[in-house]
């Protein structure tokens, strides 16, 4: 027998189940009990970028939309750079912009927004430009593990088509599951988005 | 002398340059997804509809992975780790008084230090302080059921509450869920974001649960099972369980110094 390696195994993954407010979001499960609580408020006054909400549901196999379902999103700031010790990259760091939030969905109609900014251009380590882009994890009753997917910009065109993830998608078609629209509302823009967990417009999710 | 003859040249300048061990990309350990639930697993239905069904593109990861959101104290308040005292409003929660403390790891068996810890669960008798939880056991007016906790320098988090009731819910109609509590674990990076739920050794409801049957690996099964830990026990005041999570182990990045060590 030659010697063990001795790695651990990740712990298993369980549904965030159907009252994941309370841990999560507990305003949204209708009680109050943190001083301080996160929310799908990205911005303060003072976060450099451009103020944008993002819009969206989250689909079932029956075209349902989810109405229990949580979302995180990850992302860079305006210059492209992450809140975080691993980016190395030289845009230049935002003190005012941690880059994450959470938001349940509307417990009736499933939307769900975030106000955050529109990210720059990422660097990757081999120094090649990704188009900007939300990292979005989803967690809900009946999701066994939380699922990764990214938003792209309709407005974007160029350096989505030139995005090396957007890329490895075979099917081009596929790659439009990812893409938020952009529109206008009350002079500010409104990005909206649909996450489909099956059929044929599947959204595209990842093994990170 | 001929001034033209050149210099012997010094061996040692052919030589390759010493070996240092090979730089990674700062990406984590794939995940084994044989020990995690299938997103499709029949026996518990709400999967059916909320699964996906194409295969997933895996992702080489880039910084978009490997970096996640950082929390600190100044996010926290003074009682939230304290599921007995941060929702008491006339007295103690009723219920077995109760500490949980483990410590989060890596796959490398590291602590994985400053990293938020969140925690929900259900009342003694199985109800959750939910505007969506109908079960007819009563709200206890003293317990909210939710918490939260960093870990320290050595990945080490504890929180005290009181056990949580195993409860009944639709699936077939006699699904019990056996007791326990849901945890939610970030890690240094976003593509190590986990949620999870602990159970309580020798809990009879564990092998017949539709949802945590869903894991297809028993061993990856027990370990969601935290044990009675009486060392850790506040003797006349509360019982101990001790549950040590574990998030995805990492390789080291091109950014370390490379005579540090990787």
């Amino acid at each position: 027998m030659p010697q063990p390696l001795n790695y651990l195994k990740e712990t298993a993954s369980q549904t965030a189940g159907p009252y994941v407010h309370i841990g999560l979001i507990p305003a949204m499960a209708g009680f109050d009990i943190f001083e301080k609580n996160f929310s799908n408020v990205l911005v303060t006054p003072n976060t450099r970028g451009e103020r944008i909400t993002l819009e969206g549901k989250v689909i079932d196999g029956s075209g349902t939309p989810l109405r229990d379902v949580l979302l995180e999103i990850w992302q860079a700031n305006a210059a492209g750079r992450y809140n975080h010790p691993a980016d190395r990259s030289t845009g230049v760091l935002d003190e005012e912009f941690r880059g994450w939030g959470r938001a349940g969905s509307d417990f009736e109609s499933g939307l769900v927004t975030f106000e955050t900014i529109k990210p720059g251009a990422i660097i990757d380590k081999t120094g090649r430009k990704g188009a900007p882009h939300i990292n979005v994890w989803i967690v809900a009753r009946g999701i066994n593990i939380g699922l990764n997917t990214r938003l792209y910009f309709s407005d974007e065109e160029a350096a989505n088509a030139a995005d090396p993830v957007l890329n490895l998608i075979e099917q081009p078609v596929r790659r439009s599951t990812l893409i938020a629209k952009r529109s206008e509302r009350a002079g500010k823009a409104v990005y909206a988005f649909t996450i489909n967990l099956q059929g044929p417009d599947e959204t595209v999710f990842f093994d990170v | 002398m001929n001034a033209q003859a050149p210099a012997l040249r010094d061996p040692r300048l052919n030589r390759p340059e010493p070996f240092t061990p090979p730089l990674g990309d700062g990406g984590f350990f794939q995940r084994d997804r044989a020990i995690h639930p299938p997103a499709h697993a029949p026996g518990y239905k709400s999967s059916v509809l909320r699964s996906p069904r194409q295969a997933l593109l895996s992702l080489e990861n880039s910084v978009s992975e490997i970096s996640g959101p950082v929390f600190g104290h100044n996010d926290l308040g003074p009682l939230d780790n304290d599921l007995i005292r941060n929702y008491a409003k006339d007295g103690d929660p009723v219920g077995e008084r109760i500490i949980v403390h483990g410590r989060v790891l890596d796959e490398t068996g590291r602590g994985v230090p400053n990293t938020l810890v969140e925690f929900w669960q259900a009342n003694a008798g199985g109800r959750y302080r939910h505007k969506k939880d109908t079960y007819l056991a009563p709200i206890d007016p003293n317990f909210g059921g939710c918490g939260r906790a960093l870990t320290d320098d050595t990945g080490y988090y504890y929180f005290r509450t009181v056990k949580p009731g195993p409860y009944p819910w639709r699936n077939y109609v006699n699904s019990w869920r056996p007791a326990h509590i849901h945890f939610s674990v970030f890690g240094s990076g976003f593509a190590q974001r986990l949620i999870t739920q602990m159970y309580f050794e020798g809990d009879p409801l564990i092998p017949v649960c539709p949802i945590l049957t869903t894991i297809p690996d028993q061993d990856a099964l027990e370990r969601l099972v935290a044990p009675l830990d009486l060392n850790a026990s506040a003797p006349f005041d509360s019982l101990a369980y001790r549950f040590d999570i574990v998030l995805r182990g990492q390789r080291s990045t091109y950014f370390e110094n490379r005579t540090a060590g990787n």
